[in-house]
C-alpha cells in the first residue's frame, strides 16, 4: 500500500532514530556508566519526540495510547507489513 | 509487558516476486535459528540471570528479535501476496499453500514446524549465554546463505541489516558473559 512521500519520509526518519536508540540501549545495558553514550541517547530521544508527535498528529497513531483523540484511529490501514517502503536505492 | 508500535524496525521492501527466496526465508521465521527461536530463548532465559546487566540484555535483545520476526514475516508476506497458486507450486511452496494458503506459519524452509526443542534454558547463566552466542552466529550464517540465494535488492538490503544485528547481539552477549563471569568470581573470593 502506497503512502504519500512526505509521510514515508517522516516515518523513515522516526524508524531510523528509534533504531539508533535501540542500538544505544543495548550498548548501555553492558556499559551503564558510559556518559558519552548516555548523552547521545538523550539527544536522540529529544529529536524523536517531536517527530513522533508530528506523525501521530498528521497521519496515524504509532501506539494505541495516542489513537483516540478524536475517533478510534488505531484500526486504520495500513499496518506496518502493508506499507510500500521502497527504500534504499529505489 | 509489551506495547505494539505500528511501525517496523527497518523498512522491509521487496523489488520483485522471488518466490524461491520466500520459501527459504521461512528458515528465519520458524527454523531452529530463527528470529522466533531467538526471541523466545532470550525472554525465557532472563528470569534467573544473576546481574542486572544480563537481565536487561536478555530482555532487550529478546524484544528486538520479535521486531525482526515481524520483518521476516513482512518480506514473506510481500513476496507471496503477489503470487498465484500456480507460481507458488512451481517455487516449491505448494505444500505450504495447501495447508496455510498465503498465511504465514512458523515452520522452517523445509516445512518442519517450529518446536520449543530448538531452545534451552538450564539456569546456569554461563551455559545459557554460550547458547545465545552460538545462536547469534548460526543466525548470521543463515542470513549469509539467504543473501547468496537471491538477486532481489530489497530482500538483500533488509537481510543485510538483520545480519548486522546478529553481530551486534553477539558482541553484547560476549560482554554480558564477561560481566557474569566477573560477578561469579567475586562471589567465590569474598
Amino acid at each position: 500500500m502506497k503512502i504519500n512521500k512526505e509521510r514515508l519520509e517522516l516515518l523513515n526518519e522516526i524508524m531510523a532514530l528509534e533504531f539508533s536508540m535501540v542500538d544505544l540501549n543495548l550498548y548501555l545495558d553492558t556499559h551503564p556508566c558510559d556518559e558519552k553514550a548516555l548523552i547521545i541517547f538523550q539527544q536522540y530521544g529529544c529529536k524523536l519526540k517531536p517527530l513522533k508527535e508530528k506523525y501521530e498528529d498528521e497521519y496515524a497513531p504509532i501506539t494505541a495510547e495516542n489513537a483516540g483523540n478524536r475517533h478510534w484511529r488505531w484500526i486504520e490501514d495500513p499496518w506496518p507489513w502493508e506499507i510500500d517502503y521502497e527504500m534504499g536505492g529505489k | 509487558m509489551w506495547i505494539y508500535e505500528k511501525k517496523l524496525q527497518y523498512p522491509a521492501w521487496v523489488q520483485g516476486c522471488d518466490l524461491k527466496i520466500a520459501k527459504l526465508l521461512f528458515a528465519q521465521y520458524g527454523g531452529p535459528d530463527s528470529e522466533l527461536s531467538a526471541g523466545l530463548r532470550y525472554l525465557t532465559q532472563r528470569y534467573n540471570m544473576p546481574i542486572p546487566e544480563a537481565k536487561a540484555t536478555l530482555t532487550d535483545i529478546g524484544t528486538e528479535e520479535l521486531a525482526h520476526w515481524e520483518i521476516i514475516g513482512t518480506l514473506i508476506y510481500k513476496i507471496v501476496e503477489r503470487a498465484t497458486p500456480k507460481q507458488l507450486e512451481e517455487a516449491g511452496m505448494g505444500p505450504h499453500y495447501i495447508q496455510h494458503g498465503k498465511d504465514l506459519y512458523p515452520h522452517d524452509a523445509a516445512g518442519v514446524p517450529w518446536t520449543a526443542a530448538y531452545i534451552q534454558a538450564i539456569e546456569d547463566p554461563i551455559a545459557n549465554l554460550h547458547e545465545d552466542l552460538a545462536a547469534e552466529e548460526k543466525a548470521r550464517t543463515t542470513y549469509e546463505h539467504l543473501i547468496q540465494s537471491t538477486n532481489d535488492r530489497g530482500v538483500i538490503e533488509t537481510l543485510s541489516f538483520l545480519r548486522e544485528r546478529e553481530i551486534v547481539h553477539f558482541q553484547r552477549f560476549g560482554e554480558t558473559l564477561m560481566l557474569v563471569q566477573e560477578h561469579l568470581e567475586k562471589k567465590i573470593y569474598y
